[in-house]
């Protein structure tokens, strides 16, 4: 453990880029954590007296049309959105990624079944099923990540099992075999470590992904209802009001909502780099 | 010396697709004794690999018996074997050691592996345990932590070795353990396992197409073609007096310095027959043998007994 | 030796830039090679012996820089030439076939083609006759229906007819140096002597000058002329094949030679090498790179290695020979 913690100061240290984005991440963790408590401004209190104010000493982000505080609406939803970035790409990773190893390993019957599925998935226009789904189930949060969890399944569990085929005719994996390891013991303990350097940037690539879906969905007004704090959101309400002159109202979420991705994309070379061994010297 | 390991008659054949067969082994049948090092000698294509995939029982075979000691081996399946309580007695060391580690196993987890699979130690008992295999191979204490693109060649191939002893085994499968090594790690590698077999009272089944380390360890060698047996015998006798021909074009395509020695010396042509549904009433060297007699394209030479422990299939032997 | 050797190593120093620091890869590197002669390049992994040869073809890593040292061949520097005029010189004049020939082949191209495209562009052949020629190169080296088999791909063939096509691919343009790099490891031993054999004729019919790199000292004592021996970055010793393999002047070439399984000796008849190779990126490399493992180390091996004449085109960098 020690020696993983010295590497990843290392990598930080060859990388700034990468340490910048671990240091916007713990930002962006610590505004999830503590944002509800050191929010200047209750989020949900509505003034109509103080609404569509600019940026000011006061309102560092301005105020929206009900009044309320632009930067602590932003501040708190960063849970909301972090949240359901993390839950869609953990259950994408485990439907798909574990699909994926299995199919790739096994082959047969198993590779056909994943096969079929991430295909029929595929078939659709990504978004359009991702609208369907919580259409269909409810607008919940809890829906948007099943959605889109679903909509990277074939992502997730294609990448998997090119890897895992690679890995199978591997030496190591027949040392395994030796070694007493039964086939599940075979994919989870030994191919699957394998599979998550590469499987660690998908998911950071997809936890940007999949706060753009969430904030997308709630654009067009499924998922996230009103009066609920998040990005996206609060992107589609600030629309209405951009052709009035009251650009502060998208853009301070539409620039977190950014950076957010951006923090995220960078993060995931970064860890990459520091769990997989073979760049340790 | 009783039988450690008893193969009859053992057969795999592959589908090909169009209902033909590859034919990888051809009712093989030998025998390792308790403390005997016996060498397994062909060229790639020859049966070697699935050979030992089914002794070592990573694959089912298509027919035939692989008695361990007594126990029929054949009966279990190569899908479950991995928790039979026989997995133990038989191990491998790989060819390429970098390959056969996983990467991101440090070697302490790599030589742990099987013995918490198969000898459920843990914890203070089992890291013991390690400290002793990694003593025992010479692999200095430290490096038990590195991962496999840390180590040298050497210090992989001793990783893999303390792995392939860690729970014991009967029969130690070593499969080209030295090829990828440079000439003077050779030496210390196959010193240490010379030294190994006689601690650990093993047998090994020496798989490898370098003749010269082959006369070194072996007590028996066996000579494989097209998935069938040619000749087998002690070491030392069959590198003195071959009596197949395609042992003798073995020996004699091994390099020699004095000009003296290159006598007698036989080159093979072309390419091996194919495997795929050979015909079974034609000896598998003809064609690329020297000596080519009608009788060797009607009747199938079987391996008969020349001498106690001296086996040849050929007709003119 | 009175007369010009195809190609003359002289002085070549190698550096490689790493992330820990430069790696001296070769000091002061020297050998000849005839006309028509066949030299072994012999040594353990790190010895060096491949990067001699990726510098004389002008292939080296682009870490890797030249600095100090000469290669002529056919009256100029090899390592002073432009990339474009090293790349007339390749595949013409200047040849190289190197280990795993399935992967060193394009795997999407018939075979036939590839020797082909080596004619038209070294060989002055037209695009009409060129697949004729390469037919004629199959079948110089001996690969059975060769009309049929220039039509395949490499995949569908075996790692020894592979090794031939690399072949008729490097000696097509009739070149006047081949360098072949460990072209037989992992080659069967029956394939690895006729390949072996071939090489030798061809060579031998061509007046073809040839560098064989290997580990195995047997090998090079058989199908060679000359054996140079390499120990970390250095030429130890170099002489006729016979005298070395019967009279090793170096310690560090007695000491491979009692490490390589022969017909008489027994396990406990082999010696492995004591010690290990030094850390090439150390600024404060001794003179002798062999010196730290050495049993016959004297006082005169910390200054510059000298070139010891010890026999008939045999010679020893060594203070104390045996």
């Amino acid at each position: 453990m020690l020696s993983l913690l010295r590497h990843a100061r290392y990598v930080m240290s060859e990388n700034p880029v990468t340490g910048l984005a671990f240091a916007l991440f713990a930002v962006f963790l610590l505004a999830a954590i503590l944002g509800p408590l050191i929010a200047p401004y209750d989020p949900l209190q509505s003034n109509a007296a103080m609404a569509l104010k600019p940026p000011s000493a006061a309102h560092w982000f301005g105020t929206d049309q009900l009044g309320r505080d632009i930067f602590s609406r932003v501040l708190v939803a960063t849970r909301l959105d972090l949240t359901i970035a993390f839950a869609s790409v953990v259950l994408a990773f485990l439907l798909g990624a574990l699909s994926g190893v299995a199919a790739g390993y096994f082959g047969g019957w198993t590779d056909r079944v994943v096969g079929r599925l991430a295909d029929t998935i595929m078939a659709f226009p990504l978004f359009v099923l991702a609208m369907g789904i919580v259409a269909a189930l409810g607008n919940k949060v809890i829906n948007i990540v099943i959605a889109t969890a679903i909509i990277n399944f074939p992502l997730y569990a294609r990448v998997a099992r090119a890897e895992a085929n690679v890995r199978r005719e591997a030496g190591f994996v027949e040392a395994a075999r030796l070694s007493g390891n039964g086939e599940a013991r075979v994919v989870l303990g030994h191919v699957l470590p394998n599979i998550m350097p590469i499987m660690m940037v998908q998911m950071s690539l997809t936890m940007g992904y999949a706060i753009l879906n969430a904030a997308g969905l709630s654009f067009i007004g499924l998922g996230v209802r009103p009066p609920d704090a998040e990005w996206g959101i609060m992107v589609a309400e600030g629309a209405n009001f951009i052709q009035s002159g009251e650009w502060w109202i998208a853009l301070f979420p539409g620039a977190t909502l950014m950076l957010a991705v951006f923090c995220f994309n960078l993060l995931g070379d970064g860890l990459r780099d520091i769990i997989d061994p073979r760049k340790r010297t | 010396m009783t039988a450690l390991l008893d193969i009859a008659e053992l057969v795999k054949r592959f589908d090909v697709g169009n209902k033909r067969q590859l034919h990888a082994v051809d009712e093989v049948s030998f025998t390792i004794g308790r403390g005997e090092t016996v060498g397994l000698v062909g060229e790639s294509g020859c049966g070697k690999s699935t050979l030992v995939r089914l002794i070592n029982r990573l694959l089912d075979p298509t027919a035939g018996s692989i008695r361990l000691g007594g126990t029929e081996l054949a009966d279990f399946k190569a899908r479950t074997f991995a928790g039979n309580a026989n997995r133990p007695r038989i191990q491998m060391v790989f060819q390429d050691a970098g390959d056969s580690l996983n990467p991101r196993y440090t070697a302490a987890d790599a030589i742990a592996d099987p013995i918490r699979r198969m000898k459920k130690m843990s914890g203070a008992d089992l890291r013991r345990r390690v400290e002793q295999l990694a003593d025992m191979t010479g692999l200095p204490r430290e490096l038990l932590t590195r991962f496999p693109h840390q180590l040298s060649g050497g210090q992989k191939a001793r990783v893999g070795i303390a792995r392939a002893v860690a729970v014991e085994p009967e029969l130690l499968i070593l499969d080209e353990p030295t090829a990828a090594l440079d000439v003077s790690v050779q030496v210390v590698i196959l010193k240490l396992l010379q030294q190994l077999k006689r601690e650990l009272g093993m047998s090994y089944l020496f798989v490898s197409h370098d003749l010269n380390v082959v006369r070194l360890l072996c007590d028996r060698v066996l000579v494989m073609y097209l998935g069938k047996i040619v000749e087998q015998g002690p070491a030392g006798e069959l590198f003195a007096d071959p009596k197949h021909p395609y042992t003798r074009a073995l020996i004699s395509a091994i390099p020699q310095a004095e000009p003296d020695k290159r006598v007698g010396r036989l080159r093979l042509p072309g390419e091996p027959r194919s495997p795929i549904d050979p015909d079974s009433t034609v000896c598998r060297f003809y064609g690329r043998c020297p000596r080519g007699e009608p009788r060797c394209s009607s009747e199938m030479p079987a391996l008969r007994t020349l001498a106690p422990a001296r086996q040849v299939a050929c007709h003119f032997a | 030796m009175t007369a010009i050797p195809a190609l003359a190593v002289e002085d070549l120093s190698v550096e490689f830039r790493t992330r820990s620091g430069t790696v001296k890869v070769l000091d002061h590197v020297g050998f000849h090679v005839g006309k028509g002669e066949t030299v072994a390049l012999v040594g353990e992994s790190g010895s060096g012996k491949s990067v001699t040869a990726f510098a004389v073809m002008g292939i080296l890593d682009p870490a890797g820089r030249v600095t100090s040292g000469s290669a002529m061949f056919g009256g100029s520097d090899l390592l002073t030439l432009s990339e474009r005029d090293l790349a007339e010189q390749r595949g013409r004049e200047l040849s190289m076939i190197f280990q795993n020939p399935r992967t060193a082949l394009n795997p999407i191209r018939r075979v036939g083609q590839q020797i082909a495209d080596v004619l038209v562009q070294h060989g002055g052949a037209t695009r009409n006759d060129a697949p004729q020629a390469a037919v004629e190169m199959l079948k110089k080296v001996r690969i059975p229906d060769p009309e049929r088999r220039a039509e395949a791909y490499p995949f569908e063939l075996s790692g020894g007819m592979c090794q031939r096509i690399m072949i008729a691919i490097a000696l097509a343009c009739r070149p006047a140096l081949l360098i072949a790099d460990e072209p037989t490891t992992g080659l069967d031993v029956t394939t690895q002597a006729v390949i072996m054999d071939l090489i030798g004729e061809l060579a031998h019919e061509a007046g073809m000058a040839t560098i064989f790199i290997t580990h195995d000292l047997a090998l090079a004592a058989e199908y060679c002329d000359r054996i140079v021996v390499m120990h970390a970055g250095h030429v130890v010793e170099s002489a006729p094949s016979h005298a070395l393999f019967t009279q090793p002047r170096h310690p560090y070439s007695a000491r491979l030679l009692a490490a390589t399984p022969g017909e008489t000796a027994t396990l406990a008849d082999l010696a492995s090498i004591p010690g290990s190779l030094p850390d090439l990126r150390r600024p404060d490399l001794p003179a002798c790179r062999y010196s730290g493992r050495c049993d016959r180390k004297v006082d005169d091996c910390v200054r510059p290695l000298p070139q010891r004449v010890v026999g008939d085109r045999h010679i020893v960098a060594c203070w104390n020979p045996l």
